[in-house]
């Protein structure tokens, strides 16, 4: 439901070894939101959203997560060359679950058709992925993580080597996706006009803590 | 030429190696395992050397060296550079120990050529047996597992993002890789099973683009090379290994002008 809560984090501290990398750290971040995580590299914006994933353990504190939730996550990196042999459908098909039920067959089939359709890549889904624009691969990675139907969607970084154009389509769609279908996201970026523009708050990392902040609070000073 | 029993023997067995190469090939290009495929092979002779040495069968000493090798390999570097110079050090000393385990057995030379590169005469209908439980188990154990190792390998930080257990499936992976050099060597020989482990692979690669086609045209190309190179061989009596690997380098450069004539039209 609209502004339920989704996440909390209570008194969260992560250490890597010795290294702190936040401490007593305290946020809510409620379904349907478009919120930014900013802040400088290092600050520890990946790691808090490994331990949102579980894929990385939290030292100390809490961190609530409604169960009903499920998380798409679009990584920072990708390991796509120019020969990367497979097509965009085949490539976001990867995060189907297998079956050799045909009614479930063709079920995924519908939710491949839907997923391109959302993502508009349609027209593109026999491009070999390895040939597609920086563009066109970030939205095939944002087609494969939504294929679950996740209610979470966490983009790292996702705009970060793409034209200014190509940028504002992408986070269009995103945008689209978080009012249509309420889709809560949560964005990694070290772009000020892209958080400004798009996000509702954003999450500040600075000296080991994270502070929650309006959109209004977000200068550019931030991102330097 | 199907009079013969051993060649009957012969195409029954390189058919399932080549299917089981040509599927595991696709997996194995995708994860840029191509050298750890060959230095698997060389590992594989000095199993089958030290099999010789200690009197197990040579396919027995394959597997133990091969399967050993490969999960150190893959649990000690997950870190492709890494995995890259430990595998160039671990090559070095198996090739040698080949060597010295067969200086040590009272084998003949002919043997070790045998291992090296393959023989298509010496297979019994025991061994073609051995050879086909093998296959089928390195099938089923892709069929179990063909989602997430798909996943795992075309797309490696999306699998592992999705929350799939990369570090198992690697090591399942690795598994059945020594089991397919294992298998390979058989027929065309330890120094030339990453040929059908790798170019059948890479060749698809440039032809199709889902994972279905890929496999599919892989595991075609291995079986024509080597039906063909059998073929040939009988004919010519020319080394089996020869037609195999000339078949599978020239499809490999057709691939490779396709793909780049694609590209420009």
């Amino acid at each position: 439901m609209k502004g339920q809560l989704v996440i909390e984090a209570k008194n969260l501290t992560k250490r890597f070894g010795k290294q702190l990398v936040f401490k007593d750290v305290n946020f809510k971040i409620n379904d349907g939101e478009f919120i930014s995580l900013v802040g400088p590299n290092g600050s520890g914006k990946t790691t808090l959203v490994k331990i949102i994933m579980g894929m990385e353990k939290k030292t100390d504190g809490e961190l609530l997560m409604d169960k009903s939730q499920t998380v798409g996550y679009v990584p920072q990196f990708r390991n796509v060359d120019l020969d990367y042999p497979l097509d965009i459908e085949s490539f976001v098909r990867l995060n189907l679950k297998f079956t050799m039920n045909p009614k479930k067959r063709a079920e995924n089939n519908v939710i491949i058709k839907q997923i391109l359709e959302k993502t508009r890549l349609t027209h593109l889904r026999k491009r070999p992925l390895g040939l597609a624009s920086g563009g066109e691969k970030q939205k095939a990675y944002l087609a494969q993580a939504l294929l679950n139907d996740p209610q979470i969607l966490i983009l790292d970084e996702s705009t970060a080597s793409l034209d200014v154009e190509v940028k504002m389509q992408l986070m269009d769609l995103v945008q689209e996706l978080n009012q249509k279908y309420n889709l809560t996201v949560i964005f990694i970026t070290h772009d000020y006009d892209l958080t400004k523009k798009y996000t509702h708050r954003a999450l500040f990392f600075e000296n080991n803590t994270i502070k929650p902040i309006s959109v209004d609070e977000i200068s550019e000073a931030m991102f330097e | 030429m199907f009079g013969y029993e051993f060649m009957r023997e012969a195409f029954i067995a390189s058919t399932f190696i080549a299917i089981t190469a040509g599927l595991v090939g696709v997996f194995v290009v995708s994860r840029n395992m191509s050298f750890l495929s060959h230095t698997l092979s060389e590992i594989g002779f000095a199993g089958a050397s030290f099999g010789i040495l200690i009197g197990i069968s040579p396919l027995a000493g394959m597997i133990l060296f091969t399967m050993v090798s490969s999960v150190a390999v893959g649990s000690l570097s997950s870190e492709s550079s890494r995995r890259e110079a430990s595998i160039s050090a671990i090559s070095s000393l198996f090739i040698g120990l080949g060597i010295l385990f067969l200086s040590l057995s009272s084998e003949s030379s002919s043997y070790a050529t045998n291992i090296l590169f393959g023989s298509i005469v010496g297979i019994s209908s025991k061994e073609v047996h051995q050879l086909m439980i093998l296959a089928l188990v390195v099938i089923v154990i892709f069929i179990v597992f063909y989602k997430p190792l798909a996943f795992d390998s075309f797309d490696h930080i999306g699998a592992r993002s999705a929350g799939l257990p990369t570090r198992m499936l690697s090591i399942a992976f690795l598994v059945t890789l020594a089991l397919s050099v294992s298998i390979g060597a058989q027929i065309v020989g330890s120094l030339l099973v990453f040929i059908l482990l790798t170019l059948p692979g890479a060749t698809a690669k440039y032809l199709v683009h889902s994972v279905p086609k890929l496999i599919m045209v892989s595991v075609g190309l291995s079986l024509a090379g080597v039906w063909l190179g059998l073929y040939l061989a009988f004919v010519t009596n020319w080394p089996v290994t020869f037609f195999i690997s000339a078949f599978e380098v020239i499809a490999y450069f057709l691939g490779l002008t396709y793909k780049n004539w694609k590209l420009n039209h």
